[in-house]
């Protein structure tokens, strides 16, 4: 399946956007092995700065480096580059319009056995909330370096959302992701089941599963969870009048929210939110957990009946 | 913009820079006149001294570059650039209302010379290093200064971002504390005591400077010795000693002026106060 993880392409894609004559700077925070920021510092280490374990100073600092100018992109995980650093993010990067790229890894309960404390599943809520910051959760590794390149290309805050598992791919090596955009990846009348990250792959699985059944479902990437791509979430809404959206985060604040909030003032339809319940996360193999908090492609089937029935 | 600060422009500025203070507070009728009256000789000497800078060109890539950690002294900054000419003086009396540029905070959105926006304490000395490490990779010879309070000093941030200085050598930064023994619950030592900054911000591996903080002739020379110490790959601090309120009577040293708008009454009387000051500043010619 070609399964790479999407932290994969962070490091890389840094330095291809260098040979491509961005700008760009690396601020991480201990991590660059994991996060794979260390494929930059190796390449560029005059443009990678460790902050050692000081998430809000990391921050910071790479809001310093775009207020030269920079394209400053910051690493660490996701727990703690947006909780641990919040307030950096929210009244310095964001108050102030900087052209800070956070991209941190880790994401979701797909980190595995580190446990509830480092699976971050309350990221989207938190980011999407604040003024400005726009917000990428890229499939596979294909869409995550064209994440990451739509990221450098547009000025501004950005949140890009990579996790620490494989992932079977998705989008071809030439993508390029678009702000806004979402991506009918199947077609189908019956229902529409909005998907992001690692959830995509589930979301076409349990598609192909409901075909089985007789059910026609149409499967929709969410990768710009904002700026959401309203026209088209609305337009399929209409199209199916059933919806489930399907995201590996708490089912409050993130993508389903957004979608529910769209669609609650513009075309209420049944919908049901797959996703992480209100609670933390545990120590497990991703695919264990994927089972253990309800979010594989044979939930979401279940989803999908309940939803039309 | 000035090669060899002029001491006397220095102290005149500052003298205005204190009355405009106290009137566009007063104005506002909040904000925050103890730190930004504390603030007034150092930003006065950065601004009509030190910086090179040019209020025609908010963007000149080779000005330096001033960070106001300390955001809630925003009015001893407006009324900086205001007299540098970044801002009409029209705009002071606008101060905290509503449609104003002049934010309760500084918002570099909408004010031409604020670099970044503050507000948030502890932040300030990071996005310094920032900027410090920006200017180094581009080969651009600016400095960047940073301003920030003593009891901001309390945040973990700020020695965060102490010890990262050091390790990066960031040595076109120089900090600046205004150490005015105060914060809003009362003085710093009561609150939460900061022991010996200079020896602090020392075994952090950085140069440090002490000076007196109204005293301008020592501001100068202290910003001297500041400047020639920069590019040996370690950042320098001046730990300037200060009056909160200064130059208002009753609001010297009093905590209870952090946060306070003078009533109409208490206006009169500093602005008495500091007409005289600059008064005394013009005699002196
Ligand atoms: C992170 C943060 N916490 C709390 C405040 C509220 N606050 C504003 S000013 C201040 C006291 C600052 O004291 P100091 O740094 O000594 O400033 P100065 O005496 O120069 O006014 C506090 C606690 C804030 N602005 N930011
Ligand atoms: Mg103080």
């Amino acid at each position: 399946m070609g399964n790479k993880a999407t932290r994969a392409a962070f490091g890389e894609t840094l330095n291809e956007l260098v040979a491509d004559g961005y700008d760009v700077v690396a601020v991480e925070a201990d991590l660059s092995k994991s996060t794979t920021t260390v494929t930059f510092q190796d390449a560029h280490p005059d443009r990678f700065f460790n902050a050692g374990i000081a998430e809000a100073n990391m921050i910071d600092v790479a809001a310093g480096l775009a207020v030269t100018g920079k394209v400053a992109f910051t690493g660490s995980f996701a727990v703690f580059a947006t909780g641990r650093a919040y307030d950096q993010v929210r009244n310095t990067v964001c108050y102030s319009d900087l052209n800070v790229k956070l991209a941190p890894t880790h994401s979701g309960i797909t980190v595995g056995p580190d446990g509830g404390s480092h699976q971050m599943v309350e990221d989207l809520a938190l980011m999407r909330v604040l003024p400005g910051m726009r917000v990428l959760v890229p499939a596979d590794y294909n869409s995550a370096k064209s994440a990451l390149r739509l990221a450098a290309a547009i000025p501004g805050p950005f949140y890009v959302r990579l996790g620490r598992a494989s992932v079977p791919e998705v989008y071809a090596p030439d993508f390029e992701m678009e702000l806004g955009r979402a991506y009918v990846l199947r077609e189908g009348s019956d229902v529409t089941l909005f998907a992001c990250g690692v959830m995509v792959v589930e979301a076409l699985q349990a598609a192909e599963s409901l075909a089985a059944e007789g059910i026609s479902a149409e499967v929709i990437d969410i990768a710009s969870v904002k700026p959401l791509d309203a026209e088209m979430i609305v337009a399929s809404a209409r199209k199916t009048g059933h919806v489930v959206t399907c995201e590996e985060h708490s089912i409050i604040g993130g993508m389903g929210s957004a979608v529910a909030e769209l669609l609650g003032e513009t075309c209420p339809v049944p919908m049901r939110r797959v996703g992480v319940r209100d609670v933390f996360g545990t120590s497990g193999d991703p695919d264990e957990l994927m089972a253990h908090f309800g979010l594989t492609a044979s939930d979401i089937v279940v989803s999908a009946r309940n939803v039309l029935a | 913009m000035a090669q060899t600060p002029d001491v006397g422009v220095i102290r005149s500025m500052a003298a205005r820079m204190r009355l405009d203070i106290v009137e566009m507070i007063a104005e506002a009728g909040s904000g925050h006149p103890g730190g930004s009256l504390s603030a007034a000789d150092i930003v006065a000497a950065l601004y009509f001294g030190v910086m090179k800078h040019d209020a025609a060109r908010p963007d000149w890539a080779e000005r330096d570059r001033f960070v106001l950690s300390k955001g809630h002294a925003a009015p001893v900054l407006y009324s900086a650039l205001a007299e540098s000419g970044y801002i009409g003086r029209e705009h002071l009396m606008t101060l905290r209302k509503l449609g104003s540029i002049l934010q309760g905070h500084p918002d570099c959105k909408k004010v031409p010379g604020v670099e970044v926006s503050t507000g948030s304490l502890g932040q300030g000395l990071s996005i310094a290093n920032g900027i410090g490490l920006g200017l180094k990779l581009d080969g651009n010879p600016a400095r960047v200064f940073c301003l920030l309070g003593d009891g901001e000093l309390q945040e973990g941030q700020v020695w965060e971002a102490a010890m990262f200085a050091a390790h990066h050598g960031v040595d076109n930064l120089i900090a600046i504390v205004d150490h005015n023994g105060l914060q809003i619950d009362g003085s710093c030592t009561e609150v939460m005591c900061l022991g010996d900054v200079e020896a602090k911000f020392s075994v952090f591996g950085w140069k440090t400077i002490s000076a007196d903080g109204h005293d301008v002739e020592a501001l100068v020379s202290a910003f001297k010795t500041a400047e020639e110490a920069l590019g040996q790959g370690v950042p320098v601090v001046i730990v300037c000693g200060t009056t909160k309120g200064k130059g208002v009577s009753f609001m010297e040293g009093n905590a209870g002026w952090h946060g306070k708008a003078p009533s109409v009454d208490e206006r009169e009387r500093a602005v008495a106060e500091l007409t005289a000051a600059i008064e005394k500043e013009a005699a002196r010619g």
